[in-house]
């Protein structure tokens, strides 16, 4: 398989080509302004539609114009853009359409700076737009599992109707590295298996018009819509949830990350165990299903005396490893505000630190 | 010879075929009463009407039908 | 018998939700026999608006999207890039497109975007209960100007046709008024053109549709006429703005 050497953004529209997106909607901002730069080469290559929207907020509708009809559509933005989003993003997920969004978290809040952050997370995974809804959330830690990613978001987007986000940072997309790309999905709107989208036909006997639509004004059918909704997020969380596990045998302490933050504290925790010091990562992929069972049964795993959760943020994903262990273990956290990245020593030096106390 | 309905129960009495028809043939009912509460436009002289579909074209509700032979 | 007028196929059997004399109800009638008449029943997506109009996807029948308030020509876009050749349209009020859709309608003029736009502009916000609206005229009393709209306060009312006919990729602008028998014909011609000149794939039509508001404005159905003929006519001009074609 070719190894390509690529900067992440570029690899990352890359896949979503591969993976049958034919339509992206955009808007330059740092970090991520690549991607639309990407898009707006390689779209007309292969018969695709680049549009770059006049606002964040008009791109996320294009998105939902395009969406309504069946086909693969993508935005991306960064932190302050995907909060433009919101509102449209909310409209999408009650109307039931699959997309993908991609958010290169940057340093906040409001205009804040250029640099990677994970400050989004809980915009990500509680909201950040009105309304009982959520997105499905995939944090990739490297340019191949965003690439690998890309194909998996358009699918499950598909299977659940549901929007998905990937939530990258200003590193991943920065960064240069090898990957394999995946092949080309030859993708045609299959209108019997997606007999929701709007083509333009008039209704006849067998075939209902199609409205694409969020309003339900009267309690019956406010409660049918998020009746169902529902029920797909709870298929979602019993079908969908994805962790990676690294170094658990053993382990006295457990961290938990996301993200290009895991994998500095994956170098920390080979530091550790060079000197006979076991410390495990769980790393969750999904950040919505959020696995909590797995956290759980991790952090009262028997050896483990603490959880230690590190974050570029002041303290986001946090809120959901304390929620997993539900008080039966000790849970401290490691911060830096956004654009501050960690180094893996002074991950090192924390754990180490941390063992002091046992 | 024209055949001009109202669908009294679309009606919103709202007047504005009245104001439209050129021979100021129709008219707003002062007895009668549709389900919403409405008084539905009349004909009142169907022999004089032309067909010119003025009332039809500004009826917000669609409520006009007009067949001539 | 022959038919002389009867209700288009294009419109459902829902009953309009709209208030009595409302321009709203002719102006669907109108953009659906224009619809139908083209024939493009088989091949037609439009996008309702927030506003008194929000229902719209009840009753134009076809494909219908719910747009978020000022959104729809954004979303018109993305529908109109993955089907080129279907005739797409949107249809707004003032709030949604002149005030939060401001800067969406600009910018699909701006790229030509091949889709027809038809706005209603009845000087308030309807369906909220009557609030000014960026097309409020001076003096106008609205629940959100109860002195009267003051040029130094709020500015004086958006031109959005005479705004937008500037923009060197907008193709088609005219505005129309539905207040009496020859005004609807015109009107009904103008949207006829919109809605070919899509189909003809020639860019970016808009159609403005001077209308009036009879419960939010205070008056009857047939006083509003009035009121739209002696008030919003001589500050909006009837007539054709833009029309690349005629030229």
């Amino acid at each position: 398989m070719a190894l390509t050497l690529m900067k992440g953004s570029e690899a990352i529209a890359e896949a979503a080509i591969r993976a049958g997106c034919r339509y992206f909607f955009g808007y330059p901002i740092t970090p991520q302004t690549e991607i639309p730069e990407y898009m707006s080469a390689r779209m007309p290559e292969i018969g695709g539609c680049f549009l770059q929207a006049e606002s964040e907020v008009s791109a996320i509708n294009m998105v939902y114009g395009a969406a309504g009809t069946g086909e693969r559509v993508l935005t991306s933005s960064s932190s302050p853009g995907v909060s433009l989003k919101q509102e449209g993003i909310s409209y999408i997920a009650c109307s039931r359409l699959p997309c993908v969004i991609i958010n290169v978290m940057r340093g906040g809040p409001g205009l804040g700076s250029i640099q990677a952050s994970q400050g989004d997370y809980l915009q990500a995974t509680k909201g950040g737009g009105h309304g009982d809804y959520k997105l499905i959330v995939l944090a990739p830690a490297s340019v191949q599992e965003s690439v690998d990613m890309m194909k998996l978001a358009f699918e499950l987007g598909e299977k659940y109707l549901n929007p998905v986000m990937i939530v990258a940072d200003g590193m991943i997309c920065q960064m240069m590295e090898p990957v394999v790309l995946p092949e080309m999905v030859d993708f045609k709107v299959d209108y019997e298996a997606k007999p929701w989208a709007a083509n333009g036909k008039h209704p006849s006997a067998d075939h209902k018009r199609a409205i694409i639509n969020s309003l339900y004004i009267t309690v019956e059918e406010l409660d049918g819509i998020n009746e169902t909704l529902q029920k797909g997020y709870r298929e979602i969380e019993k079908n969908e949830t994805r962790y990676e596990a690294y170094n658990m045998e053993g382990a006295e302490i457990i961290v938990t990350a996301f993200g290009t933050v895991a994998r500095i504290c994956k170098s920390a925790i080979d530091d550790l165990k060079a000197k006979g010091i076991n410390v495990g990562l769980l790393r969750p992929i999904t950040l919505y299903p959020f696995p909590y069972e797995a956290i759980h049964d991790a952090a009262v795993a028997p050896g483990v005396k603490a959880v230690l959760d590190v974050e570029l943020n002041a303290g986001q994903m946090l809120e959901d490893v304390k929620l997993a262990i539900n008080g039966d273990q000790k849970v401290e956290f490691y911060g830096r505000y956004g654009s501050h990245m960690p180094t893996s020593e002074e991950i090192y030096e924390k754990l180490l630190s941390m063992r002091e106390g046992f | 010879m024209v055949k001009h309905t109202i669908n009294e129960e679309l009606c919103k009495g709202c007047g504005l075929c009245v104001r439209a028809c050129p021979k100021k043939i129709l008219r707003i009912s002062k007895g009668k009463l549709n389900s919403k509460g409405y008084h539905p436009a009349e004909m009142m002289d169907i022999d004089s009407c032309i067909a010119c579909a003025a009332c039809a074209r500004t009826c917000p509700d669609v409520a006009i039908h007009i067949e001539k032979e | 018998m022959a038919v002389v007028f009867e209700k288009t196929k294009m419109l459902t059997d829902a009953v309009f939700h709209y208030c009595p004399g409302c321009n709203h109800g002719i102006a669907h009638r109108l953009v659906a026999e224009s619809i139908e008449g083209l024939g493009l029943t088989d091949n037609v997506i439009g996008v309702a608006p927030v506003g008194c109009a929000v229902f719209a996807y009840n009753y134009f029948n076809c494909d219908m999207y719910e747009a978020a308030h000022g959104r729809a020509p954004a979303v018109a876009t993305g529908i109109k890039r993955v089907h080129p050749d279907t005739c797409v349209f949107t249809y707004q009020g003032d709030g949604d497109l002149a005030s939060i859709g401001g800067n969406e309608i600009i910018h699909a003029a701006h790229r030509g975007e091949n889709i027809t736009v038809f706005f209603i502009n009845n000087a308030i916000y309807g369906m909220t209960g009557g609030q000014m609206a960026p097309t409020t005229l001076i003096g106008q009393r609205t629940t959100t100007s109860p002195a009267g709209r003051s040029e130094s306060w709020s500015g004086s009312p958006l031109k959005v046709s005479e705004m937008l006919a500037q923009i060197p990729s907008a193709y088609y602008i005219e505005r129309v008024a539905l207040n009496t028998t020859p005004n609807i014909i015109k009107a009904k011609k103008a949207i006829q053109k919109g809605l070919r000149y899509q189909m003809e794939g020639r860019g970016f039509s808009m159609i403005e549709i001077l209308s009036t508001c009879p419960t939010n404005w205070g008056m009857s159905p047939v006083d509003a006429l009035k009121w739209l003929e002696e008030n919003m006519i001589p500050y909006y001009p009837l007539g054709v703005y833009k029309d690349k074609g005629a030229e």
